[in-house]
């Protein structure tokens, strides 16, 4: 059994976003993190690691200082990173995404009781497509917004968090999971994890390795072969702070009813 | 310094882990209440940190002194008090047995204390030997297995709360000074060990000082660590390593001070307009970035030499002299930039000031530091 956790390294949304003249991002400016819901994944992955002894690959599709990223997964605990990296990947948007990470893993080979876990989405995007399009082209089940797990046998009990309750869902393995924040509280490094993961492997897959894989094809992936382009990049506003009401039910209610109509909004 | 991937990596660990676990609510109860945060240190425990030096044979990380520094330094930007508590098994708890313990104490010793689960105080300094650390008068007497150690210790950091401690006493009667001076690792809760009341500290709040009091402690002999009568070398090379660290906690509460005086200098505004914008002010921070700049640097160059097995003492010594005065410096203009704000403790900069004071005193003074580099240079 082993367990693959996709990630991503997206730029650090406290810091400015910069644009390419194409609407790509322009990540060479900007501080790169982990993409916050990956780390919940990462997380899920090595709390299964601790409960079973399986192993677990950390895959990442981006340009090769996306390596760093991979060392500092190994160094949470991670056991292999793979880096897929290519010229021919550049600029791919959700769909060719999707479709590159679904090649490499199938090249890696998924067994019978495996898992891919992903983070719900990722900071830059905000699209929460790749995770669920790579389980469509593995043709593997696959269940979102995971808020918490549990392992039976071949099987996997997941709460669906939704916007107005839960779903309990049973799932075979293989299958992929998308996890959401509230699912746990990702670890830190640990040091003698630091000490140890420069001599952890880092798999390269380029084009070269996964050119002849069926899901490959020069019309679908990177920029030319990405159907989506983007429009228009922005950092949305920030919200202001709500408005808390105090008071009885009957005051709060009439300043609530107030503040809405001095807004023009009842 | 360019700091490698590695060293890198460690730097962004603890600085994440100290900005995330670290709250304000935690360090002001430690300065408050004194009390040991067993929470906390076992989190620390959890990642390593207790263990960043003890090599990994004996369940630690296996770090360098670079890492050690990086840790003391990142942890102590955000609570010198809370850096204090990774530093001890690393430095001087453990120190002397991954100098001169046997293969067996290494082995019984070292892991509980990398993992956290035992704490190790470092018992040198006595009412009649501060700085003379040579002046010791506590005893141990061999009798048949044992040996029996009278004396009293005094400014034993974690002594309430360890479960060892590492005692210096004089075996050789007739010997003065350094001399005849041996180690031993005591049982804390064995019979004969008694406590003094916790010193009431100006800093560094949360982390237990006394006095520790031995009438007749009957120390099995294999608990004699190094050679009878060689200790004091060990406690000098220990030390080295100690006056590494506190001058990487200086550092530590240097940038905090300035930090926290850039932030106030901006916010606060007299005469109409930011005080940052007054020359006075800014070249304040002018002067503690650049201090805190140098004294960086001599850190981490000290740290480089004791990894690369150079003689480091003097370079240790410099490290700490410079980085603990500076420290006191920064503190001193973080409160004077904060005005009557940064004598209130509502402000961090109140703490830093008082947690800075200790730099330049524990672990060698600055007057024993400069004895130190003098003689270094004079026995040339």
């Amino acid at each position: 059994m082993k367990i693959f956790v996709t990630v991503k390294q997206v730029p650090d949304t406290t810091g400015k976003v910069a644009v390419n003249p194409d609407g790509t991002l322009n990540r060479a400016s900007m501080q790169a993190i982990t993409n916050p819901d990956d780390l919940n994944a990462v997380e899920a992955a090595l709390a299964l690691k601790e409960e079973l002894g399986c192993k677990v690959v950390a895959l990442t599709m981006g340009p090769g200082p996306a390596e760093a990223m991979l060392r500092e997964l190994l160094a949470m605990g991670v056991d292999e990173g793979v880096l897929i990296s290519a010229r021919e990947f550049g600029g791919s948007d959700t769909f060719a995404t999707s479709q590159i990470i679904a090649a490499a893993i199938d090249t890696y080979g998924v067994d019978e009781d495996d898992i891919i876990f992903s983070g719900r989405q990722a900071i830059d995007g905000d699209t929460a497509q790749v995770g669920p399009q790579i389980a469509e082209k593995l043709h593997l089940p696959q269940v979102t917004y995971a808020g918490e797990i549990k392992k039976e046998c071949n099987t996997l009990l997941i709460r669906r968090m939704l916007e107005d309750g839960y779903m309990t869902v049973k799932v075979q393995t293989p299958c992929l999971i998308t996890c959401i924040k509230e699912l746990n509280t990702p670890r830190y490094m640990s040091v003698l994890g630091i000490e140890e993961c420069f001599d952890k492997p880092i798999r390269v897959m380029d084009y070269a390795a996964l050119k002849d894989h069926p899901l490959i094809d020069a019309t679908t992936i990177g920029l030319k072969g990405s159907p989506t382009n983007i429009y228009k990049s922005f950092t949305p506003p920030v919200k202001g702070a709500g408005t808390m009401i105090e008071g009885s039910a009957k005051e709060s209610a009439g300043k609530l009813v107030s503040l809405l109509a001095a807004k023009h909004m009842i | 310094m360019i700091l490698d991937a590695k060293h890198a990596m460690e730097q962004k660990l603890f600085r994440q882990f100290a900005e995330t676990e670290f709250t304000k609510e935690i360090q002001d109860e430690l300065d408050q209440t004194g009390k040991f945060n067993w929470e906390v240190f076992r989190k620390m425990a959890k990642y390593g940190f207790c263990g960043v030096r003890i090599p990994k044979k004996y369940g630690g990380a296996g770090g360098d002194y670079l890492s050690f520094a990086l840790m003391v330094e990142e942890l102590g930007r955000v609570d010198a008090v809370l850096s204090i508590y990774a530093n001890t098994s690393n430095s001087l708890g453990g120190g002397p047995l991954m100098l001169a313990g046997s293969e067996e104490q290494k082995m019984k010793y070292l892991p509980p204390l990398a993992s956290g689960e035992k704490i190790m105080s470092f018992a040198l300094t006595e009412p009649g030997a501060g700085s003379d650390a040579g002046g010791i008068a506590t005893t141990a007497v061999e009798d048949g297995d044992f040996y029996v150690l009278n004396g009293r210790k005094c400014f034993i950091s974690a002594a309430p709360i360890a479960d060892w401690a590492i005692v210096f006493a004089r075996t050789d009667l007739k010997s003065k000074g350094s001399r005849g001076i041996s180690m031993f690792i005591v049982d804390m809760k064995q019979p004969g060990v008694s406590l003094g009341a916790p010193e009431k500290k100006m800093g560094i709040g949360g982390y237990p000082t006394c006095d520790v009091v031995l009438e007749d402690v009957r120390v099995p002999k294999e608990n004699l660590v190094g050679p009878l009568h060689k200790g004091f070398s060990v406690a000098m090379q220990t030390l080295d390593g100690g006056r590494l660290a506190m001058a990487a906690l200086a550092v530590g509460i240097a940038q905090s001070c300035l930090e926290e005086s850039v932030k106030y200098a901006k916010e606060r505004k007299q005469f109409g307009r930011p005080i940052a914008e007054f020359q006075g002010i800014s070249f304040m921070l002018a002067e503690m970035a650049t201090e805190i700049a140098a004294a960086r640097e001599l850190v981490y160059n000290a740290a480089v030499l004791k990894d690369a097995g150079k003689d480091s003492t003097q370079a240790c010594s410099m490290a700490k002299y410079f980085a603990t005065e500076m420290a006191n410096r920064c503190a001193y203009k973080a409160v004077q930039i904060h005005g009557g704000y940064g004598y209130i403790k509502e402000y961090k900069v109140e703490r830093l000031y008082r947690d800075a004071r200790i730099t330049s005193i524990f672990e060698g003074t600055t007057q024993v530091q400069q004895m130190v580099i003098a003689s270094q240079l004079l026995k040339k």
